[in-house]
């Protein structure tokens, strides 16, 4: 009963979705105020309808509903409650369903919230947005139906991929789907814009909260990600340039550079066509990404099923709407009017650089997830483009980035002073200089490009607290004036500086875990030990442990530095029954915000067994980066600007003809 | 400066920096990528000794040694060539014989792969895309049988 209440409840929100999708635009083009307000209800109610059937088949996971066909191939009677709720999305079609709720939920947010849009614009937003919603509900309800009941119950599940039975990912797709999702958001507006043919600095405001809470749990879903692979796949890697991972990549950098045209469109009121198109594009990468990860193109461990059936229906989504919104751009957008002029040498100009070298960077990233796919339809030749590539070309574009990330928040607006800011600018290069120079003289010449990498995120990091030093005046005058300034600073400047140190910070991580991590791999027998970057690792022996749908291979090491025991390690190998199938859990030990980490391999027939052994330094901040990445962006969310809503386009209304 | 002028700056700017990341991609696509082999292929084909690629099949059930410090040699096989793979370090969790398996490294000259990395495969049910396909070239695929 339960999973065809859930059924209907989708259906039910496909029809409300189809009203929502035409009514309020006829409101909007007559001027109806009740067919506008009409989106409202629809898109609370479809929220409800896919609330309510995301809930019955959490309802068929958690009681273990072996009838529904999902249930069956992903779940299993003993494994934790946790699990058993997060595998609801660990397959296709409940991942398929979660991504409706989300999309849902920011559709009923704007109905909930958008209260100071005005009337037309909300409506159009949301008829666009129900577009979006129906034609992925069709998806569903055609290709990839959750509910869909077996003849005969087995009684027992299948498992869920014993991979994927780990904590990280009960967050990790959630938050990855409300950035891609979110995204939607933007896409919505930039349509609506275009239908009506009317934009201003108002709706930059208008969107930028949405972009930027897309942003923010975009920005922590892929470092979720990362740091799942990091500690579940036993490689001690962290970014592989997988195509699923770059599918979530090139979102976030679109959507990057869509927060920082949409803040010159906000302040300015310039780059207004290219900021629409940029609201497209973004929304278009996360469904590539969709595309990509769901259409079984690629095989990972994302792909859960080939049904060659569900990838043409998404690409053709994907070309309706990438097709149809540029095609709506190409032909609406001459009609936005140019906006205010700036000198190349100015904040608008450095943002305009930050974009430039964003959207180029997206792009390496997107020739080189795609050209293995063109390539092998066209000439039937494999490749893969692996890590080589994506330094070689992604690399420099994003160092130029990084180089020039400082600059953007010292500079003016309208025509900037380059030489000026490189003067306020000083201390951050002088830091920089200083932390190449003991970076080199630390680690004794093993690499030539790291030390400079070191520097180059120090320098960011300065640069980050120079603008916010240059504001409140700290060290030039008074204390008390200095607090009354840092006061009265609007959180977007806070936001913006803290985000800039993140990605500092971030890329501080990458490159000391990569350069001058030490990696060993070895084939132990109890009682020997091992020794690593000045830890002694002694391997005690190997327990069986049984757990609940498992049985879990321990190995035991005690931890000396020096001497002194600091801990217990233990990697172990669990081998789930159901599935035949191995998983591999590492073990590790934070130092300071570095790492020892530990996981294995076979078992030989002498008593040994391989072991990998890593040690990261300062790993952590790789991760710590991007939650003070997202710390930023939430800052800036908060600002009373954002919140309060933007005032009214200039009185011109009085002197318009009535309508 | 007048708004064509300002605009000339913008749009030179814009080409300049796409030139150059054409440039990037375009040398980076000519040394870094890596070309997927069937043991087939690497029989009929007459690949120069030192070049990287990726070899995919089945190791042949029977042609798994051991050796010390984690050494391990086999053979890769797609029903009509075999490939000799050799590699040091831990295997992935789900190699075994009679199972696929993607190997990368360095073709040496005796036609024995020097391999340095081993992809790992992280479901039963799931077999590499690349080693089907080698296997269907071959005529040793059956439908449905290890999906």
């Amino acid at each position: 009963m339960i999973p065809e209440l859930g059924h209907y409840a989708l259906v039910l929100a496909l029809f409300l979705g189809l009203i929502q999708s035409v009514a309020p635009l006829f409101g909007a083009r007559s001027r109806d105020g009740a067919l506008m307000r009409l989106a409202n209800s629809t898109a609370l109610m479809q929220f409800i309808f896919v609330a309510l059937s995301f809930a019955a088949l959490t309802i068929c996971y958690v009681t273990s509903d072996f009838s529904v066909a999902t249930v069956y191939e992903n779940s299993h009677s003993m494994m934790p409650l946790v699990y058993k709720i997060t595998s609801v999305w660990g397959n296709h079609e409940g991942s398929m369903l979660l991504w409706v709720l989300i999309l849902s939920l920011f559709g009923a947010a704007v109905a909930a919230f958008g209260g100071n849009l005005p009337a037309s614009l909300k409506a159009n937003v949301l008829a666009v947005q129900s577009w979006i919603a129906t034609a992925f509900y069709l998806f569903i309800l055609l290709t990839s139906n959750p509910f869909l009941r077996l003849p005969q119950a087995p009684f027992e599940g299948r498992d869920l991929n014993p991979i994927l039975q780990d904590l990280g990912l009960a967050i990790h797709p959630p938050l990855l789907y409300l950035g891609y999702v979110g995204f939607s958001i933007s896409f919505s507006f930039a349509i609506a814009a275009l239908i009506e043919g009317r934009i201003d600095a108002a709706w930059a405001r208008w969107v930028r909260p949405w972009t930027l809470a897309a942003w923010m749990c975009l920005t922590v879903g892929i470092a979720m990600g990362s740091y799942w692979a990091y500690y579940t796949l036993g490689w001690g890697g962290f970014w592989f340039w997988d195509p699923v991972e770059n599918a979530s990549l090139m979102p976030w950098l679109a959507g990057t550079a869509l927060l920082h045209s949409a803040v010159v469109m906000e302040k300015r009121n310039a780059l207004k066509v290219w900021t629409i198109l940029l609201a497209i594009l973004t929304f278009s990468l996360s469904l590539i990404g969709t595309f990509l990860v769901r259409s079984g193109v690629l095989t990972s461990v994302h792909t859960f099923a080939n049904d060659p059936r569900r990838g043409v229906f998404i690409l053709a989504i994907l070309v309706l709407f990438i097709g149809g919104g540029l095609t709506l751009f190409a032909w609406r957008a001459p009609l936005l009017k140019q906006g205010g002029l700036f000198a190349p040498i100015s904040r608008e100009g450095a943002l305009v650089f930050n974009n430039l070298f964003l959207t180029t960077a997206c792009l390496t990233v997107f020739v080189g997830t795609l050209y293995p796919l063109a390539l092998e339809a066209l000439t039937g030749a494999k490749i893969s483009v692996g890590a080589p590539f994506f330094n070689l070309t992604f690399g420099p574009l994003f160092v130029a980035l990084m180089f020039a990330m400082p600059f953007g928040p010292l500079l003016a607006w309208k025509r900037g002073d380059i030489l000026g800011v490189a003067q306020r600018l000083m201390t951050a290069f002088g830091v920089g200089i200083v932390a190449v120079a003991a970076a080199f003289a630390l680690e004794g010449g093993q690499s030539v490009l790291a030390p400079f990498g070191v520097g180059l995120a120090f320098y960011v990091m300065t640069g980050a607290l120079t603008d916010l030093v240059e504001r409140t005046g700290l060290f030039r005058a008074p204390l008390a004036t200095v607090a009354k300034r840092a006061a009265g600073l609007p959180r977007s400047t806070w936001g913006s500086a803290l985000a800039h140190f993140g990605i500092a910070v971030s890329m501080l991580g990458i490159i000391c875990a990569g350069t001058w991590g030490t990696e060993r791999i070895v084939a132990l027998k109890p009682s020997q030990t091992v020794s690593l970057s000045g830890y002694d690792l002694s391997f005690d022996g190997l327990v069986r442990r049984p757990g609940p749908n498992y049985t879990a291979l321990v190995a035991k090491f005690t931890v000396r530095s020096g001497s002194t025991p600091i801990g217990v390690m233990e990697p172990s190998k669990r081998t789930f029954a159901s599935r035949a199938t191995t998983t591999n859990e590492a073990a590790l030990m934070m130092r300071g915000a570095g790492q020892l980490y530990l996981s294995l391999g076979d078992a030989n027939d002498d008593g040994s067994i391989a072991v990998r052994l890593y040690y990261k330094p300062l790993v952590l901040l790789i991760w710590f980066g991007a939650v003070v990445m997202m710390l930023g962006g939430a800052l800036s969310l908060s600002d009373r600007r954002l919140r309060v809503g933007a005032p009214r386009p200039a009185a011109k209304s009085a002197l318009q003809p009535a309508e | 400066m007048t708004r064509k002028q300002r605009r000339l700056i913008l749009i030179g700017a814009n080409v300049g920096v796409l030139a150059i990341a054409v440039a990037l991609v375009l040398s980076a696509l000519k040394d870094s990528i890596v070309f997927f082999n069937s043991p087939t292929d690497i029989a009929e084909k007459h690949i120069a000794a030192g070049t990287r690629m990726r070899v995919g099949g089945l190791v042949k059930p029977g042609s798994l040694q051991r050796g010390d410090n984690l050494q391990v040699r086999f053979e890769v096989t797609d029903g009509k060539s075999d490939v000799v793979v050799r590699y040091q370090g831990i295997v992935p969790d789900l190699f075994r014989e009679g199972q696929g398996v993607v190997a990368e490294g360095k073709l040496e000259a005796g036609g024995t792969l020097d391999a340095d990395t081993m992809l790992a495969k992280h479901d039963e049910r799931y077999m590499p895309r690349e080693v089907v396909d080698a296997l269907k070239k071959a005529g040793r695929w059956q439908e449905g049988a290890a999906k």
